[in-house]
């Protein structure tokens, strides 16, 4: 039997989190989350609003913490080492894809 | 149950000592994993590299490991009469499940097995999609494998499809969660969830960037020169587009709201790239009017060539 998938989430910054949801899908405890904010590798939406909210993809940058600091073993400091070059990395990424679109000829080979 | 080989996963012999087990893996972490590295099949080659690592790095499932005996990789076998009960406190079917799987219900060195709830494992799926797909949203099947325990608690590998409605709105590397589809929680902990990735295949006219989308536009010189009015495609249908009179080569003529809708409201844009292109042979008629302009035109593109280079 085919299960039929509706309900979707965006994880884009239409849609908002608590810390605790971010502590509970990513698998980090409230305390490392907090140390990535200690680091600026995740922001919450106001900075001195309590309980802090999140933008939705933050689950996704969660989730790369946990996964890099279990494989490397990595300490806190690591990792947001780590997350910074990441997001690093994908800004530049992005800003390869948005002028090889820009370049006439063919598929960007998305 | 196929067999795989731990130590030539990680390049290693079987006398490897700890420290070179370890050291094994963060070298081939290092090159493999898939958030830091650009090899190719990097998940799946790193998936292997941490399954042989969680293994061998633990004595005593290492042990038990080795009474497995060494098999072709890949070959089909069952563990000796007496391994389950001397390792192992769950009960397996040993049929339709990989090795990861058995040792990751072993009870390792040290930790005893705890009644805790613990939440569902997390699945990761890629959503290949057209950008007509993308546009009008769709509907799509997912694949996955997925561990589940039946009700004598033995682990079965099943494999899993889920019709999964995309709505309009996604463009590539969207991400997004489905709560609650990913594996069982144990012990009364919360079911997993499954992630998907958006991925659109290229498209023979248009180029993504974000939501906006780019589309070359070949004009003849005289089109340039002089604009007209011509139909162009959008992923809604043809559109007719105005061309301004003097339209040079690599201007983007905008359309707005043309490219992918977005996910709440809005939509991004179209923008034509301008390419000036001339016919590869001429016909006489051509040849002498061409040949006519070049006579009578005073125009030089190259003028700033001779002024320091300002246009």
């Amino acid at each position: 039997m085919k299960a039929i998938l509706t309900e979707m989430l965006w994880l884009d910054e239409h849609n908002t989190i608590t810390l605790s949801e971010l502590a509970e899908l990513s698998g980090l405890s409230a305390d490392d989350i907090k140390d990535l904010i200690d680091y600026g590798v995740i922001v919450p939406i106001e900075e001195d609003r309590s309980p802090a909210t999140f933008n939705a993809n933050y689950v996704i940058t969660a989730k790369t913490a946990h996964r890099l600091r279990n494989d490397f073993e990595l300490d806190a400091r690591g990792v947001a080492l780590a997350m910074t070059l990441i997001e690093r990395v994908q800004e530049l990424e992005a800003q390869l894809r948005a002028l090889s679109a820009k370049l006439p000829g063919g598929s960007n080979g998305i | 149950m196929k067999y795989k080989d731990y130590y030539s996963v990680l390049g290693i012999a079987h006398t490897a000592s700890e420290a070179e087990i370890k050291s094994a893996y963060r070298k081939l972490a290092r090159k493999y994993h898939p958030d830091v590295s650009k090899e190719r099949n990097a998940e799946e080659r790193f998936k292997d590299i941490a399954e042989a690592y969680q293994t061998l790095k633990d004595p005593e499932k290492r042990a038990a490991y080795d009474q497995l005996g060494k098999q072709q990789p890949g070959e089909e076998f069952k563990p000796p009469p007496d391994w389950q009960q001397r390792y192992s406190d769950t009960r397996f079917s040993f049929d339709d499940i990989d090795l990861a799987d058995l040792f990751a219900g072993l009870r390792g060195g040290g930790t005893h097995r705890v009644h805790a709830p613990m939440a569902g494992q997390d699945y990761e799926a890629v959503v290949h999609l057209t950008l007509e797909q993308a546009f009008h949203g769709t509907q799509v099947n997912v694949d996955l494998s997925m561990s589940e325990y039946d009700a004598q608690g033995v682990m079965h590998r099943v494999p899993q499809v889920f019709n999964a409605r995309i709505p309009k709105g996604v463009t590539d590397g969207q991400r997004m969660r489905v709560p609650g589809k990913g594996g069982a929680g144990l012990n009364g902990g919360r079911a997993g969830d499954l992630y998907l990735t958006i991925a659109l295949h290229p498209h023979p006219l248009f180029r993504v960037s974000g939501h906006d989308l780019y589309l070359d536009l070949p004009l003849a010189p005289w089109e340039a020169a002089l604009g007209t009015s011509i139909e162009v495609p959008t992923p809604a249908g043809q559109v007719r587009l105005k061309v301004p009179a003097a339209t040079h080569a690599g201007q983007q003529l905008r359309l707005p709201k043309r490219g992918l809708p977005k996910p709440h409201s809005g939509a991004g844009d179209l923008y034509a790239m301008v390419q000036i292109v001339v016919p590869s042979e001429l016909t006489d008629k051509e040849r002498s009017l061409f040949t006519q302009l070049a006579e009578d035109s005073r125009f030089n593109p190259r003028g700033h060539f001779n002024s320091g280079g300002v246009k």
